[in-house]
């Protein structure tokens, strides 16, 4: 095995296994969709009508709706959960012993992101096959081809989340993603509410959504849990998680960054 | 000379100069001591005799690799110790060694050759079951050094490796990495505290951003003892 894979082997196992020994973090980030789809999504089922818009071929139930926005908000919050392990990371200075291995520090970074995504679909379908308990169910082959969604969108939050965590300097300044980066995105997304249905409201809400790489990150999701690729929210998602990669590596580049200063 | 060279250094924090045009070697097989108080500018040479930082000029070299030009060969290399622990504390003391052999492309029975070899060297192999966060402080270090010393590098950088631990430990391991430099290691030794270098080792004195004094400990002591000595240089509490 080359030293590239064998590295990202290890960076991805000890992602499982600090994810393991974070039980409580499993629990939250199921309970937190959980109560959405559970509590919210019953409570506003009559309050908002939903017309057929694809990928539906029929009327759909609020609950089947906001199954693929909270599969988003699943990987959403995932990104920036791992954004503040990297600050924690770079407090504690494992991330140093990270980034002063001879290998490339893409590559060190790009194993990183993968760990993390890979640790967000397990939750995401974890999620699934709980919404399929309460008889929220998908397309049998959707929850095969929704994998390959998962993954570009995945990567593309966790990307944001690398590139944030370039930039947040320590970890007590990590509330203010939570009410400038992770709010946002969700509410201002196609997560809760069809995007014609923000445009009866608002041109430039509707407009501010349908710029919001989130949004397409969930459309990517929606259709490819119906078996079906929409190639707009695809090229979106893959622009999106092109800029943030690179410029997490710009936030990353030793000659740039501070990363070492704290000590 | 392959041990360590570093060549014209500055670094600036905006307009704070961290570094001033630092320049020192440090030959193959020798232990040198960095001593300077706190704030004078050693975790910023750390920071980039590790690539943490790039410096917009001056050149570094270890074991006769260029840290610009060659950053893999050089860091592959390169052995460190940092101040704050880089453990996870969740994970065994052989899990950590695993992931941080993996991180230097070591997997399989090379890898569990070298860490049986590191931790036996260090007294920690009846320890390699336990998590990190059952060790305390001595072993952690140890561990610490043990991981350093994995892949095997020619050359080991340790900053202020002995903070926080007791007398006896401290000794302990200051010993063990003079015996290092004996076995043909190249060791930078950062610390402020004049206890840890002995006559014979190499000394670099850093403060206010700049190297005060290079030599041997006990040339640059005279008749003074290294304390009073460092305290004149410096005017701090060493």
């Amino acid at each position: 095995m080359t030293a590239y894979l064998t590295s990202l082997r290890a960076i991805v196992l000890r992602e499982a296994l600090r994810f393991i020994h974070q039980r409580e973090r499993f629990v939250a980030a199921l309970v937190r969709p959980l109560v959405w789809l559970l509590v919210f999504a019953a409570g506003f089922r009559a309050a908002l009508g939903l017309s057929i818009i694809p990928p539906y071929q029929t009327y759909i139930t609020y609950e089947t709706y906001i199954v693929p926005g909270l599969c988003g908000m699943i990987l959403l919050f995932n990104g920036m959960q791992s954004s503040l392990s990297l600050v924690y990371d770079r407090e504690m200075g494992s991330m140093k012993l990270l980034l002063t291995s001879p290998l490339p520090r893409w590559w060190l970074l790009f194993c990183k992101l993968l760990g993390s995504t890979t640790i967000s679909i397990l939750q995401v379908y974890a999620f699934l096959a709980i919404a399929a308990a309460f008889d929220i169910k998908m397309p049998v082959w959707g929850y095969l081809t929704v994998l390959p969604a998962l993954i570009v969108a995945g990567l593309m939050l966790g990307a944001l989340g690398l590139l944030l965590s370039s930039f947040i300097k320590q970890l007590e300044n990590f509330a203010g993603v939570m009410n400038f980066v992770i709010f946002p995105m969700f509410f201002l997304s196609s997560a809760l509410y069809p995007l014609w249905k923000m445009a009866e409201s608002s041109e430039l809400l509707h407009d501010i959504c349908a710029f919001n790489p989130f949004t397409h990150a969930v459309e990517l999701i929606r259709f490819a849990l119906y078996v079906e690729v929409n190639g707009a929210a695809l090229a979106w998602t893959v622009l999106a998680a092109t800029v943030f990669a690179a410029a997490a590596l710009v936030g990353y580049d030793p000659a740039r960054t501070r990363i070492g200063r704290r000590g | 000379m392959n041990g360590l060279e570093a060549q014209d250094l500055s670094y600036f924090y905006g307009t704070k100069r961290a570094l001033d045009n630092v320049s020192f070697s440090v030959p193959t097989g020798t232990f040198c001591a960095l001593l300077g108080p706190n704030g004078g500018g050693k975790s910023t040479l750390f920071n980039l005799l590790t690539r943490l930082f790039v410096a917009p000029d001056g050149q570094i070299t270890i074991a006769g690799h260029d840290l610009r030009k060659s950053p893999r060969a050089a860091l592959a290399q390169l052995g460190i110790v940092f101040q704050q622990t880089t453990l996870d504390l969740d994970l065994t003391v052989q899990q950590n060694l695993s992931y941080f052999a993996a991180l230097h492309g070591l997997s399989g029975r090379a890898a569990q050759c070298r860490i049986e070899s590191a931790l036996d060297q260090l007294d920690m192999r009846e320890r390699a079951g336990e998590k990190a966060r059952a060790l305390n402080g001595g072993h952690r270090r140890r561990t610490e050094i043990a991981r350093a010393l994995l892949h095997d590098p020619s050359v080991l950088l340790l900053d202020e490796p002995t903070v926080g631990l007791d007398a006896a430990t401290r000794a302990s391991i200051t010993d063990y990495a003079h015996g290092l430099a004996e076995d043909g290691k190249t060791i930078l030794w950062a610390t402020h505290l004049t206890d840890e270098v002995q006559p014979n080792d190499d000394l670099i004195i850093l403060h206010q951003a700049r190297i005060l004094e290079t030599g041997k400990a006990q040339d640059i002591a005279g008749d003074m003892s290294l304390q009073d000595r460092f305290l004149a240089l410096t005017g701090t509490v060493a």
